[in-house]
This record gives C-alpha cells, sequence and structure tokens, in this order.
C-alpha cells in the first residue's frame, strides 16, 4: 500500500481538484481528507457517511468559583494570556495544566474539549475518511494523524493499493502530520511569484521526509514565464515536474457542478490531470 | 484600527486585497501592513520592502540537568504534550512538541530543569512605499505559528491604521491573526470550494464577535451561490472584482493592480469607505 499526500504550500493552488482526480482515476484507493479546518474533497467525491466519531482532541482549564480564592497564581503562570479576571478564554488555552498543577486550592479542572468530527464514508471511487474541526478549536494537526490512522487500518484491512490524500496548505503542523509516512509528496503550485516563493518552503520542508517529491504547474498558461521560471527551479533541485495544467473554464464548471475534472470534461485540463494521475500511481509505486 | 484580511479557502486574495488597500490609502492616513501568514507570508513579493531590523522570534524549552534530576518523573507526567520522555536512567526532550508552557521548569522539585530559547522563527520590520511592513516567518520544520504570529502582532504601532494579512483556515493560526481585529475582510471565491469555506470562516469570526463583510475575487468564474449566501444571512458584500487574464498576469509577476489598473483603485477606494462606515457605526 503507498499513500500519495497532494499538497501546495500556498493555498487555492488546486491540491483539491487534483486529489479528487486521482481518486476518480485509481481503481483501487482509500481517500483521505487532511485539510481538516477547511476540508472541501468533500464536494466533489460526494461521501455517504457511514460511521462518525467524536474527537476529544484537547483539554481546556475551568476554575471552580466556588473554591477560587483570587490569588492571581493561576494568571502569573499562564503564558497563553489565556486567564484573565480568574475566568478562562478557552480560545487561548491550549491545554497546558499548569494552572491545574499550581492552583493551592485546587480549584481548576481540566475538561475534556470535544474538537471535532471525524468519518468514515462509501464514495464511488472508493472508501474516504474525513473530518472536520470544530470552530474555533485547535490541534488539527492531532485530527490529521487520526485520519491518517483510519484511512491506513481500512487500506490494510482491505488490501487497497493506495491511499490518496487532500493535504492542507501552509507548513506547519497540519502538514508535517500529513506529511508523515506518506511515500509520495505531490506538490501542487501555480505561476506566480507567491506560488515558487510557497514551493520553495514546502519542498524544503518535505525533503526532511523520507517521501518521493514530484511536482504539477497548474494554470501554468497564465504565466509562461514564471511557469518556466518554476520548471528551472525543479530541474535545479533535482525533482521532477510531472504535470503542467492548463488554465481552462472547464475546470471551474466541473467543481461548480461537483464532479472531479477528469470525469466531467474530456478538454486539455482534464487531459494534462488524467496524464498526471498516471505518472503519479507509477511514480509512487517504484517510490 | 486593525482590519484583519482573512479567509477560509486559501489562494482566495488575501494578500492581493490586503497590499492593495494598504497601498490605496497610504497618501490618506499612516498605514502599517502586518502579513501574519508566517508558514508562506508573500505580501513583500509585491511590496518590495525594505528591511531594517530583524527579531528571533523564540519558544522557551526545557534543558534538563542530567547531574541534578532524580528521575522522580514529575516532569514526564504534568507535561500534557509528551515533550518529555525518561529514556533509561535520562529525561529527554522533544523539543518540537513543546508549547513552551513552562509548566516542567515550575514543578520540578529538584531544580534541574532550565529554559532555553530556541528559535522558531523571526520578525521583520522595515518600509515599502511609504507603508510599515511588519513581517512574521516561520522557520521550516516548526510547527506552532500561533507564538510567530502573537510576536508580529506585538509590534502593531499606535495610531496607525493596521492590515493584517492573515493565513488560511479556521483553525489557530487564523484565530491568532484575526484575534482582537476591529473588523475582518473575508476573501472569497464564487465556487463550492469557496463558498464551504467561507461558511466555516464565518462562523468562527461571528465566534469571535469580529464585524464582518465579503470581498468576491474572480467574481464571474462560477455560480451565484456564495451571493446569494449572504444574502440570507445578511452579511455585507463589501467588493467585487472580476476575473481578468491582465489581472492575473499582474499578479503572478507579483505586480500591483491599483498602480497599474486605475478601474482597481476606485474600487478599493469603496472597499474603504464600506468598511470605515461599518466600524465607525
Amino acid at each position: 500500500m503507498k499513500e500519495i499526500v497532494v499538497l501546495s504550500g500556498k493555498g487555492g493552488t488546486g491540491k483539491t481538484t487534483v486529489t479528487a482526480s486521482l481518486a476518480a482515476l485509481a481503481k483501487n484507493a482509500v481517500l483521505a481528507d487532511c485539510d481538516v479546518d477547511a476540508a472541501d474533497l468533500y464536494l466533489l467525491l460526494k461521501p455517504e457517511i457511514k460511521e462518525t466519531f467524536e474527537f476529544w482532541g484537547s483539554q481546556k482549564a475551568k476554575i471552580n468559583e466556588n473554591k477560587c480564592e483570587e490569588c492571581g497564581k493561576c494568571e502569573d503562570v499562564c503564558r497563553f494570556g489565556a486567564i484573565e479576571n480568574f475566568k478562562v478564554n478557552p480560545i487561548f488555552c491550549e491545554g497546558c495544566r499548569v494552572c491545574y498543577n499550581i492552583c493551592p486550592r485546587k480549584a481548576i479542572d481540566m475538561v475534556d474539549t470535544l474538537s471535532g468530527h471525524w468519518y468514515i464514508s462509501d464514495t464511488k471511487y472508493g472508501p474516504m475518511v474525513h473530518a472536520r474541526l470544530g470552530i474555533a478549536e485547535e490541534n488539527s494537526g492531532k485530527l490529521v494523524s487520526v485520519v491518517k490512522k483510519a484511512a491506513r487500518e481500512i487500506a490494510e484491512r482491505g488490501r487497497y493499493e493506495y491511499i490518496i490524500t487532500d493535504g492542507p496548505p501552509g507548513i506547519g503542523c497540519p502538514v508535517i502530520s500529513s506529511l508523515s509516512g506518506a511515500d509520495m509528496a505531490l506538490i501542487v503550485t501555480e505561476p506566480t511569484a507567491a506560488g515558487l516563493h510557497d514551493l520553495e518552503r514546502v519542498l524544503k520542508l518535505a525533503e526532511n521526509f523520507k517521501v518521493a517529491i514530484k511536482v504539477v504547474i497548474n494554470k501554468f498558461d497564465l504565466a509562461q514565464e514564471k511557469s518556466k521560471e518554476i520548471e528551472q527551479y525543479c530541474i535545479s533541485k533535482g525533482i521532477e515536474v510531472i504535470g503542467k495544467i492548463p488554465f481552462d473554464e472547464e475546470i471551474v464548471r466541473a467543481v461548480s457542478k461537483g464532479v472531479p475534472p477528469v470525469e466531467y470534461s474530456s478538454g486539455p485540463a482534464a487531459e494534462a490531470l488524467k496524464n498526471v494521475a498516471v505518472l503519479s500511481f507509477e511514480g509512487v509505486r517504484i517510490a | 484600527m486593525i482590519v484583519a484580511i482573512a479567509s477560509g479557502k486559501g489562494g482566495t486574495g488575501k494578500t492581493t486585497i490586503a497590499v492593495n488597500l494598504a497601498l490605496s490609502l497610504k497618501d490618506k492616513m499612516q498605514v502599517a501592513l502586518l502579513d501574519c501568514d508566517v508558514e508562506e507570508p508573500n505580501a513583500h513579493l509585491f511590496l518590495l520592502p525594505e528591511f531594517k531590523e530583524k527579531e528571533p522570534v523564540t519558544l522557551p524549552v526545557p534543558a534538563i540537568d542530567q547531574e541534578k534530576c532524580t528521575q522522580c518523573g514529575i516532569c514526564t507526567r504534568a507535561c500534557a504534550y509528551h515533550a518529555l520522555a525518561r529514556v533509561g536512567k535520562r529525561v529527554l526532550v522533544f523539543e518540537e512538541l513543546c508549547h513552551g508552557c513552562g509548566g516542567c521548569g515550575l514543578l520540578c522539585p529538584a531544580g534541574a530543569i532550565t529554559e532555553i530559547h530556541k528559535e522558531i522563527g523571526f520578525v521583520k520590520r522595515g518600509t515599502a512605499r511609504g507603508i510599515e511592513f511588519i513581517q512574521g516567518t516561520m522557520n521550516i520544520g516548526t510547527a506552532l505559528a500561533p507564538p510567530v504570529i502573537r510576536k508580529v502582532k506585538s509590534r502593531i504601532p499606535k495610531d496607525k491604521l493596521t492590515i493584517i494579512d492573515s493565513p488560511p483556515g479556521t483553525s489557530c493560526p487564523m484565530i491568532s491573526a484575526v484575534y482582537g481585529a476591529d473588523y475582518c475582510v473575508l476573501v472569497t471565491e464564487p465556487t463550492p470550494f469557496g463558498l464551504s469555506d467561507l461558511k466555516l470562516a464565518v462562523e468562527v469570526v461571528r465566534e469571535l464577535g469580529i464585524p464582518f463583510g465579503v470581498v468576491i475575487n474572480r467574481a464571474d468564474m462560477g455560480d451565484g451561490e456564495v451571493e446569494k449566501y449572504l444574502q440570507e444571512q445578511s452579511i455585507p458584500l463589501l467588493m467585487k472584482i472580476p476575473f481578468d487574464r491582465r489581472y492575473a498576469a499582474c499578479y503572478a509577476r507579483g505586480g500591483l493592480l491599483v498602480e497599474e489598473f486605475p478601474e482597481l483603485k476606485s474600487s478599493f477606494d469603496t472597499l474603504w469607505k464600506a468598511i470605515e462606515r461599518r466600524v465607525e457605526a
């Protein structure tokens, strides 16, 4: 079983479009959406939820007013600015338990928090694991780990050939969690100054993991010069660009219809996406 | 006044709005632009600031004096992040898991824990075309963006209009960036992805009690569902930017829309008036 995680650094370059295209063309894959705080893959793959699980991701401090003598020690030790006037602001509380450990009156409880939900679903392309982080909740990295673990278990049990994972933007904790244990990072970029800048940073991060790295340039024809610059950069790093997808309004229409572009259209972008899928599967088999 | 530019979905045009809004106001008032997308900061690619100062952002992480350590296990049990573990006769620190809460040092009965300042990023300050420019950058391989974002925000100048370019998403980095803003501009695109993530971002800013409005970018490349949602929810639509290959090309090379396209200059002026009216109300 091989895992492909689709990343980008910069948001909005087309990760979900690429992931959905791979999902639609893989014959034998488990699908995972690890962009847990802005999940969109469901819009194209239309999962039917089979099982729902609670994600108890963190603890938050709570001050018991009856026991509190307002000594203020908790406020002094809290480094996250989460305690003010003997009340905990749950948005800032990182669940570190320092106040709980230090309170001389034992007036602080650590309360488990329901930080989100995750789901095992069926799609016409295979089983899918996805999640939704609660509003203003943290610990997205931990929820990503939960999603990935479930996807792996399903893949192992059902002897699936691939796990195809839609990753989050950025380079922080959920991205690090998404990369861990993956066989290939497929990085989708766009020919813009920001696209290249962010590609450089996510490549540096991915190089710390034991993953094969491939790059796709989306909407490459909107700025041919920048696309060339990105290709040159990748060559200099020894990284293969396995696809260049042209700008094509058919993609927007496919997304608006809620269909993976490779199923909706046979236009130039859909053809390029098919090619990316073929090369990704070939690439990850030998990774 | 602090105006945060945010979005659930990435790549909708946050940086474009932040940079061009700052530029269109700089002759009328003192403006500061804070790039709080510390994982992938991009505003500097457009404004090309001249940086004058650079300061590190550090996280206090424990260092164990193995001579003094009695392996009592108090610190390893107290750490909520499993950043401390007893291995054989030593206590090991896993710095990448540490949130820097300081709990282990406070609780160690043997006085064996001191703190070292681990660099997790840096804040740079300078100016660009008369705009005060403050940028946070998280080191690659670091997991935690919020401490870097908090450091950037600790540098918010008084008596200037501060525009914050936020990271995408709806979890802790985005919340750290928009918290405390007087107004939030949510940037979206008229696609099912844009709408789905906009709804999440709306829930966050409502939870935080920040007044907000929406900008629709590439407004003619999709469907009418976002506008329908805004009407149903009585959310102000502040501005629409059409898709235009010339705009896309300008963005691609790091160009500035309000300088190249006069029609957009007046759109940004109108956007500012809409924001100002709502903050004063």
